[in-house]
Parts: C-alpha cells; structure tokens; sequence
C-alpha cells in the first residue's frame, strides 16, 4: 500500500501548471491500471475526527502536523516491498517535494 | 474506476484550471470587493489544490466545474463567517452576505452564468482604468482574469519574475490608492473605456502575435487569452460596439495565418512564400462574419481600417492576385489618420508593389527616425533588390542583422543576404 504523506501539492505552482501535474498522476495510475497492479486507491479528505484514551474523547483534526498527513492512499499488487518501491518511485508525488510510504499489507 | 482512467482524462478541458481560476477570481473578487483580491485569489489557489489533491486519484466529478465552484463558494462563506476579509466589504452584494438567510443564494447567483461573464467585465474594466500604466494593465489583466502565474506572465514577456511581481504590486497599490471600484463607468464614459479595453488587448494580442518569442506555445496562450476575452465584450451589448467586432475581425485574420508563418525549423516563411492552403478557412470566414458585424454605426475606428487590409490579404487567392490598390487606399487613409512611423513604413512596402520599388524607395529613403529599425532596413533592402540593386540591398541588409536579437530574424536576413548576388 502506498501513502501518500506530507502537505498539499501543488503550492506555489500555477493553475496551469497544477493542471498539467494532474494529468501525470491520471498518467501514472493509468499505467497501473493497465498493468493490473492497482487496486483500492481513493484519497482522504483534509478534516476529520481524532477519537483518543479510554475516555473516548473526540477531537477535530488536524491529527497530526501538516507535514505528516495522510492525502490518500493506493494499493498496488507487487511480489514483494523491492518491487513496490520500484514502482513507487515513478509517482508524480516526488515532483512537488511529496512523500510515499510502501507499506506491506499484513496477510492474514 | 481504474479502467475508467483513461476515457476520464479526455473529460478534462484544455486549460480548466487555468481559465476557471480566472472566473473565479473575478467572481470572488466582486464579491469580496476590489482591495480584496488578495483573499479572492487564495481562496481560488486553495480550490485548485483541492482538486488536484482530489482528482489526482482518477475519479472527475460529474461536472468539474460546477465541483471548483462549489468548493470556492463555501471557502468564501467560511471566511466571511470568520470575518477574516481584511478590508470590510462594500458593494451593493454587502448587506446580502450578513445574513445567514440571504448568504447562500446571494452566492450562488453570483455564480451563474450570467453574473460570472459580468464580474469578469468588471475585472477588465477595472484593469484597464486609465490610470493604471499600460504595462500594468496587461499584467494585472494576464494574472487576475487569464490565470496566469507571475512566472508565466515573466516568461511571456521575456522579464523577471522580480520585475512582473513589482509590476502587479505597484498596480494593485495604484488602485488602492486611485479608489478604483468594479462599477461599470457611466454611460457617457462607457464607449471610451471600451476602446482602453480594446487597446490593451489590442496590445495583449500582438505580445503574442508579433513576439519575437522562442516559444511559440507562450505566443499562441497570449493571442487566445485576447481573443478569448475579446469575445466576452462581443456577447455583451453594452459592450458590443462597432470596433469591438473589428477588432476581433482583424484577430480572426491574424491568426489564420498562425502555423503557416514559421516552417518546420522554426524560420519565418514571409508572406509571399506562404502556402495559403495552410491558412485556418474556419478563422478566416469567421474574421469575415465579424467584420460584417463591425459595419455599423457612424464612426470609422482604426481597427475597421486595420481589420479591411487584413481582410483583403487573408481573402487573396495568392500574393499576386491580392488587391494591392485597395490596401493601399486603406493605408494612405489610416496613415492620415495616425500618423504613425509604422504604419507609414507598411505603406510604403504596399505602394512598391503598386506604383513600381523606385517610388517605394524614394518614399523610405525620406523617412526620418527608423533609420535604428530592423524592419525599416530589411524592407528598403527588400526594395533595392527587387529593382536589382543588389549592393544597396546587402548593405541595409547587413544593418539590419545588427538591429534584431531574434534569431529567426536574424536567419531570415542572413537567408536574404545568401540571395544577393
């Protein structure tokens, strides 16, 4: 599974040019898709609630910092983590100073 | 989805962001009022960077736009909430925007069709006062209306993103200063302020036309955001007038010829060598629709004049076939017109083909002033060589190598000089 970490792409970029920075990402899951490596891949709205202690007590986000939120997430279907880190690293996230985390999804 | 990706893409209109970006700022801008617009700009950066965060996954809202609009709209109204505008609002939508009752519908009636066209008329309008430089105008036209970056715009005009930056600062404290307002000027004003519109995309579009720019995807953006905006005047009656379709007129004609003036190295391919089966037939008939349209009233503009010469090369069957008589007519009445050193020197080109290159000469020759001007020199070369005084034309020639930095220009000369034998 990769996360996608880190603040909002795209600051500080034009319309244009964040409308040519969609198009790799479409680009990108595209040739995932393609392959038929892709799976459940959606992203995550900014806010939400952060439900904590035995307490239970609720809280608006942001949960963490900015720097470390998760934007939304994609699950790929590779052999083993070398594999998908390859593949990650043809993600347009890296082109606006975005981070991914592979994760290894636990087979039960 | 995901076998979906694809066919969604070709969903996503050419420059979405960009000119919906343009839209908005101008609708919120209206709403927040003019000393705003830097809170009516973040809302709509922060729009897009939603989208893109959003839409990157594959999956397109039904209607992207009515999605940014949306998004815009209730970023405006958390901030209104807030109260965090710095400059209080005032403007005839400010009483509907404090009440909770009234906020929502004021809203989105602001962002309907109709009302989105206005609020970028105002824009233009604003843009364009007249005491804002000519410069800024374009500038602040080319970021608040086009969408365009500080570094787009730095890009298009071969400048530094420092000196546009500084550009749009020193106009936005221009209209702090100055009062300006998004209302329309009175009736009585409303024709001249019209014509300052048009003469500032006038300007807009020959940044792009005649640029010596060596991109030719930057000149092309700049003569469609001209047109683009030229058309918006044209569906509104009030601003509807005569020249405004002459202009669009002369734009059409213009850019007909677009792809057929550089071959495929990127050289200029002079008029005469043109291959007209290149020329856009659709943009041509479309020039000649407007200028029909353009036929009305009792004043002649300058553009009618300008759009009639376009119209008489863009409807030539060939160089030699196009009515050089008429063109010239139109000259001489646009000279007395202007008075212009330019227009004075196409003339003078136009009266070589009509009454002979001896009496064109003897016209450029007693010319004052462009005697630094890389066109002044290759055309009276031009002049000499058809006459066959192929001396005097490599001499001009070789001044004006030294007079252009372009380097299709520069290889045109040089291919002119290679003819002079």
């Amino acid at each position: 599974m990769f996360l996608y970490r880190g603040k909002e792409g795209g600051h500080g970029l034009s319309p244009e040019a964040m409308q040519k920075h969609m198009e790799k990402w479409y680009a990108w899951m595209g040739d995932l898709a393609k392959k038929g490596i892709m799976g459940a891949s959606e992203p995550l709205q900014p806010t939400g609630k952060q439900v904590s202690g035995s307490k239970k007590v609720v809280t608006d986000g942001p949960f963490i910092e900015a720097k470390e939120m998760i934007g939304g997430y994609t699950v790929v279907n590779a052999k083993d983590i070398n594999e998908a880190v390859e593949i990650a690293k043809g993600c347009p996230v890296f082109e606006v100073d975005g981070k991914l985390e592979v994760r290894p999804i636990q087979k039960m | 989805m995901a076998e979906n990706t694809n066919k969604e893409v070709d969903k996503i209109v050419d420059h979405l962001f960009r000119h919906e970006s343009g839209k908005m700022v101008a609708v919120l801008t209206r709403v927040f009022g003019f000393p705003n617009i830097e809170q009516a700009e973040d809302i709509v950066q922060d729009t897009i960077i939603r989208a893109l965060e959003t839409w990157k996954f594959g999956k397109l809202p039904d209607n992207p736009q009515a999605w940014l609009y949306r998004t815009a709209k209730n970023k405006a109204i958390d901030l209104i909430r807030r109260q965090k505008v710095k400059h209080k609002i005032e403007n005839d939508i400010a009483p509907l925007l404090r009440s909770e009752y009234t906020m929502m519908p004021a809203m989105n009636e602001m962002f309907t069709e109709n009302e989105i066209k206005d609020s970028q008329l105002r824009m233009m309008f604003a843009c364009c006062h007249p005491s804002i430089s000519q410069e800024g105008q374009i500038s602040l036209m080319l970021k608040t209306l086009c969408g365009l970056s500080t570094h787009e715009i730095a890009k298009a005009f071969l400048t530094s993103e420092d000196t546009i930056q500084k550009r749009i600062y020193r106009t936005r404290e221009k209209i702090k200063e100055e009062k300006i307002s998004l209302d329309y000027p009175g009736a009585d004003a409303m024709v001249n302020r019209t014509d300052t519109v048009l003469k500032t995309l006038y300007l807009l579009f020959n940044e792009g036309y005649n640029s010596s720019h060596p991109e030719k995807l930057i000149r092309e953006d700049l003569c469609e955001e001209a047109m683009r905006l030229l058309m918006l005047l044209t569906e509104t009656p009030k601003t509807n007038l005569p020249q405004t379709n002459a202009l669009l007129a002369l734009m059409c004609y213009h850019i007909s010829r677009f792809n057929s003036r550089l071959d495929d190295k990127g050289l200029i391919v002079l008029l005469k060598d043109q291959n007209r089966a290149q020329w856009n037939t659709f943009l041509i008939d479309k020039g000649n629709e407007y200028l029909q349209f353009s036929a009305n009233g009792e004043v002649i503009h300058d553009f009618h004049i300008e759009a009639a010469i376009a119209s008489a090369h863009a409807n030539a069957p060939s160089y030699e076939e196009t009515d050089w008589k008429m063109i010239l007519q139109l000259y001489n009445t646009l000279l007395q017109r202007t008075n212009s050193t330019v227009v004075a020197l196409n003339r003078a080109v136009v009266l070589g083909e009509v009454e002979g290159y001896e009496k064109a000469i003897t016209e450029l020759e007693n010319m004052k002033g462009l005697e630094e001007n890389c066109y002044y020199n290759a055309s009276l070369a031009d002049m000499y060589l058809k006459q066959g005084n192929s001396e005097l034309a490599k001499e001009f020639l070789r001044k004006a190598l030294t007079l252009t930095s372009s380097n299709a220009e520069i290889e045109l000369v040089r291919r002119k000089l290679a003819d002079c034998k």
